[in-house]
C-alpha cells in the first residue's frame, strides 16, 4: 500500500493518540459525533428481531465469496466485458494509478470529479494524478472539505468529523476560490449555508467534467453491476453525467448475487448511518445506449488484498463493508482521533487492515494492533462479524515475531519463568509482600506510564496461596520443578 | 459439589481477599471448595501482547490441575474468557497432541463466580449483607466475553441494605486493556478519567465490579485523585455478612 505520501513520516500511534488526548475541542467533536451515530444505529438495529441473522447471513456470503474469488472475478470481468465495460487488473497501487491516468489522458481531459471512495484513498491516487498534471475535485461534501483544507480524511464516513462549523466557513472562504467558484462573501457558518455554497461550487464542476472516478461498494458478479451507496446525491452526478466514468475497486467488494446485495443493502446503511435506508443508491451495468456514461472502465485492486486472504486469521478482514460502526463505538478512537492511525482507515477496522496492507516494519504501523484495549466493543457491532480483537492479537504476535520490544520481550521471559513453577511464584509474592512499605507513589522510566495517573497497587502482607496453606494446612506449593 | 477455585495470578498475589471471599460465600452455600496449589496464571498477558505462542506450558499446568473438578470457578472473568476461548486455540497448535483433548475436557467445567452462583447452584440471593451505595462497572471481557448479562447486578439487587445506582456509560471500556495501559497511557487515562468522572458522579460510596484489573486501573486512578469512593470485587460484597463485613 504505497500511499498517500500524506501519511508518511507520522509518530507511531501512542505520540499522535496524546496530542489528540490534548486537544479538548477535537475530543468534544468527535465524542459528540461518535454518540450520536453510535445512539441512531442502536435504534435502528434493535427494530430489527432478525439482526442477529443477517449478520450471520452477511458473514457467511462475505466467506464464501472470498473461498471462491477467482471464480467470482472472473464472472465479474465476463459480464461486466459483455454489458460493454473494460476491466482492468491492477496488482498494486502504482499499477492502479498508471491505469487510471493513462485512461484520463486518453480522453483529452485534465479535470475528473470524484465520488468518494476509500479505495482511491488508500493508492493516493488524487497525489499521483496531480503529479500527471490532472487535478482530481472531490465532490462529497466532507471530502471537499477534507480537500480544500489540505487536510487528511480522520473518519471513513464522516472524514472531517475533526472539523466544526467555524472552521469550515474559513476553509470554505479561504480556498474555494482557488478551486472554482468561489464562496459568497457573507457565508455563514450555518449548515444549511455551508452546503447550498458547497452546492454552487460543485454544480459547474459536475455539468462541465468529462471524467468521472469512483469507487463502489459492491459489485455483483452475476451481472457485473457496480453499487454505490450514498446520501448526498453528489456521487449520483458523478456517476451519470460524464462521458467516462473509471470506477476503481477492491477485489474484496464482489458478492455474487442481487440476493446476496440484498443482505448487505439492509446491514450497511443501518450500521453507518444509523438509517433504515440510505437516500441515494446508484447501480450501473457497463454502457447503456442512451443514458449514463459513453465509456466504462473497472479497475480491480489487489494492493495486498490476496495476501490478507491468504492469512488464516486475518482474512476475515476483507469482510468489512466500511460502515464505520466499528470507530463509532470505539472508546480509543474516539480518544484518539483518526488521524493518529495514519493512514485512511482509522479506528478499529483500520488497526487491522492497515498492517495487513502495509506490513508492520514501519514503527506507526507496528504500533496499530496495540491501539485497543481488546474491549470487543467492535466485534460486538460489526455488521459482518469480523472478530477485530483476534486480528489485533494476532497481528501482536506477528509484531513480536518481527523482533518486538527488546525490555518486553524480557519482562515476558521473565514471568513465563515465574509462571511456570508456582513454588517461584509463592517466593515472589513473598517479596513483594515484605516490600510493601515502600510502594513508591511514582515509578521511574516506563513504569511512569502507570504512576503518573495512578497509584500502585499495595502488595498484601500475606498472598491467597500463603494464606490458604495457613488456615487449610495444606502444602503451599507442590515440590519446585528442579 | 466439588469446586476447584481458580484464583488466578493477580487476586493471589495482589488481591487475596477477593479469594477469601469467594471461598467463604461458596462454603456459605454448601460447596466444598479446593485451592489446588499446581495453579499459577492462565497466559493471558502474553496471549494478548502477543506472546501466545509462550503459553503452551500454562495451558497444559491449567488443564491438569483443574481436572476432574465438578467445577472449576474464578473471580475474574477476562481470566474465564481467556481459558474458555483462548486456551482452545492456543492447545490447537500446541506441540504436544495431546492437550486439545486436556483442554476440551476442563473448559466446559470453568465458570465465572456470578455463572455459577446463578445458573449452576441456581441461587440469586446469597444471603449476604451490605449497607452501602454501590454502583457496578459490567466490565469489557465478563460483559462481552463471558456473557455475564444481568447475573451480576441481580446478585448485587438481592443483597440486603445494598443500593444500587445505575453507572452512566457502564457499557464503555475503563481504558485498562491489560499492557494497553503502558503503551497508551495517554488514552488509557483518558478513558479512565471519563468513567472515574461517571461513577464519582453516582454518589455511590463502592464501585463495584467483577475482575480486580480493571479495579486496579479505576481504584488507582481514584485513589490519586483522592475521590472517596473505593473498589470492591463482587465476591467481596456477597461474601459480606453482618458477622464477617467487608
Ligand atoms: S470492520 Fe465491521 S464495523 Fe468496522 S467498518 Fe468494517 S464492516 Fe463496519
Amino acid at each position: 500500500m504505497s500511499n498517500g505520501s500524506a501519511f508518511l513520516g507520522l509518530p507511531a500511534f501512542p505520540g499522535a493518540a496524546r496530542e489528540a488526548v490534548g486537544n479538548a475541542q477535537l475530543r468534544h467533536n468527535l465524542r459528540k459525533a461518535t454518540h450520536t451515530i453510535r445512539s441512531k444505529r442502536a435504534a435502528v438495529v434493535g427494530e430489527l428481531d432478525d439482526w442477529e441473522e443477517l449478520r450471520a447471513a452477511g458473514k457467511a456470503v462475505k466467506d464464501h465469496t472470498l473461498r471462491h474469488l477467482d471464480h467470482y472475478l472472473v464472472r465479474l470481468e465476463e459480464a461486466v466485458t459483455a454489458a460493454g465495460g473494460h476491466v482492468h487488473w491492477a496488482a498494486d497501487a502504482d499499477e492502479a494509478n498508471r491505469i487510471v491516468t493513462e485512461l484520463v489522458r486518453a480522453t483529452g481531459g485534465h479535470d475528473v470529479v470524484k465520488v468518494k471512495s476509500m479505495a482511491t484513498q488508500e493508492i493516493g491516487l488524487n497525489e499521483a494524478l496531480e503529479a500527471e498534471g490532472i487535478r482530481a475535485y472531490e465532490t462529497d461534501l466532507a471530502e471537499l472539505i477534507v480537500q480544500l483544507g489540505d487536510d487528511r480524511p480522520s473518519h471513513i464516513l464522516v472524514p472531517a468529523i475533526h472539523r466544526n462549523r467555524s472552521e469550515i466557513r474559513e476553509i470554505f472562504l479561504r480556498e474555494m476560490a482557488a478551486w472554482g467558484e468561489p464562496a459568497p462573501d457573507d457565508l455563514t457558518d450555518e449548515p444549511r449555508v455551508l452546503a447550498e455554497a458547497a452546492r454552487r461550487h460543485l454544480r459547474k464542476r459536475f455539468l462541465t467534467a468529462q471524467v468521472a472516478v469512483s469507487g463502489a461498494n459492491f459489485m455483483v458478479a452475476e451481472t457485473g453491476t457496480l453499487v454505490v451507496v450514498e446520501s448526498e446525491g453528489n456521487g449520483r452526478m458523478c456517476l451519470t453525467l460524464p462521458e467516462t466514468l473509471i470506477s476503481v475497486v477492491g477485489i474484496e467488494k464482489v458478492v455474487p448475487t442481487w440476493q446476496d446485495l440484498a443482505v448487505f443493502l439492509q446491514l450497511l446503511p443501518r450500521s453507518s448511518t444509523g438509517e433504515r435506508m440510505n437516500p441515494y443508491t446508484s447501480m450501473w451495468t457497463g454502457v447503456a445506449p442512451s443514458d449514463g456514461p459513453r465509456n466504462f472502465h473497472l479497475v480491480l485492486l489487489d494492493n495486498g488484498r490476496s495476501r490478507v486472504l491468504a492469512d488464516e486469521v486475518g482474512r476475515q478482514t476483507l469482510r468489512c463493508i466500511r460502515c464505520s460502526a466499528c470507530l463509532n463505538v470505539c472508546p480509543v478512537y474516539e480518544r484518539a482521533g483518526g488521524h493518529a492511525y495514519g493512514s485512511v482507515y482509522p479506528g478499529p477496522i483500520g488497526a487491522i487492515l492497515t498492517p495487513q496492507l502495509r506490513g508492520t516494519t514501519s514503527e506507526l504501523d507496528a504500533s496499530l494492533p496495540y491501539a485497543s484495549t481488546l474491549c470487543g466493543a467492535c466485534y460486538e457491532v460489526c455488521p459482518v462479524a469480523i472478530d477485530i480483537p483476534e486480528v489485533l492479537v494476532h497481528l501482536r504476535e506477528q509484531v513480536v515475531e518481527g523482533g518486538g520490544h527488546r525490555a518486553e520481550r524480557a519482562a515476558m521471559k521473565a514471568a513465563g519463568w515465574i509462571f511456570a513453577d508456582p513454588a517461584r511464584l509463592a517466593r515472589v509474592q513473598r517479596v513483594a509482600g515484605r516490600a510493601r512499605r515502600i510502594v513508591p507513589r511514582r515509578l521511574p522510566g516506563p513504569g511512569a506510564a502507570w504512576t503518573d495517573t495512578r497509584d500502585l497497587p499495595v502488595p498484601p502482607e500475606q498472598s491467597f496461596r500463603d494464606w490458604w496453606a495457613a488456615e487449610r494446612g495444606r502444602p503451599t506449593t507442590p515440590r519446585s520443578n528442579p | 459439589m466439588r469446586v476447584g477455585l481458580f484464583i488466578t495470578c493477580v487476586n493471589d498475589t495482589l488481591y487475596p481477599r477477593t479469594g477469601q471471599a469467594v471461598v467463604r460465600l461458596l462454603e456459605r452455600l454448601g460447596c466444598e471448595v479446593d485451592f489446588p496449589a499446581e495453579q499459577s496464571c492462565c497466559g493471558q498477558m502474553h496471549w494478548n501482547t502477543g506472546y501466545g505462542k509462550q503459553i503452551e506450558p500454562l495451558v497444559r499446568r491449567f488443564a491438569d490441575t483443574f481436572a476432574g473438578y465438578d467445577a472449576v470457578v474464578t473471580a475474574s472473568g477476562s481470566c474465564g474468557a481467556m481459558v474458555r476461548d483462548n486456551h482452545p486455540k492456543a492447545a490447537a497448535r500446541a506441540a504436544d497432541p495431546t492437550l486439545p483433548e486436556a483442554v476440551a475436557a476442563v473448559v466446559p467445567q470453568v465458570y465465572d463466580l456470578s455463572e455459577f452462583l446463578v445458573d449452576v447452584l441456581g441461587v440469586t440471593d446469597v444471603g449476604a449483607y451490605f449497607p452501602h451505595t454501590v454502583t457496578y462497572h459490567p466490565s469489557c471481557h465478563s460483559l462481552r466475553l463471558m456473557n455475564l448479562g444481568d447475573r451480576p447486578t441481580t446478585l448485587l439487587r438481592n443483597v440486603r441494605g445494598l443500593e444500587l445506582r445505575d453507572l452512566p456509560g457502564a457499557e464503555e471500556c475503563c481504558g485498562f486493556g491489560g499492557t494497553f495501559a503502558l503503551k497508551n497511557p495517554d488514552v488509557s487515562a483518558a478513558m479512565c478519567a471519563d468513567k472515574v468522572r461517571h461513577a464519582v458522579g453516582t454518589g455511590a460510596e463502592v464501585l463495584c465490579a467483577a475482575d480486580n484489573s480493571c479495579l486496579m486501573h479505576l481504584g488507582g486512578t481514584m485513589g490519586r485523585q483522592r475521590s472517596g469512593v473505593r473498589t470492591l470485587h463482587l465476591a467481596e460484597i456477597l461474601a459480606s455478612t453482618e458477622e464477617f463485613p467487608a
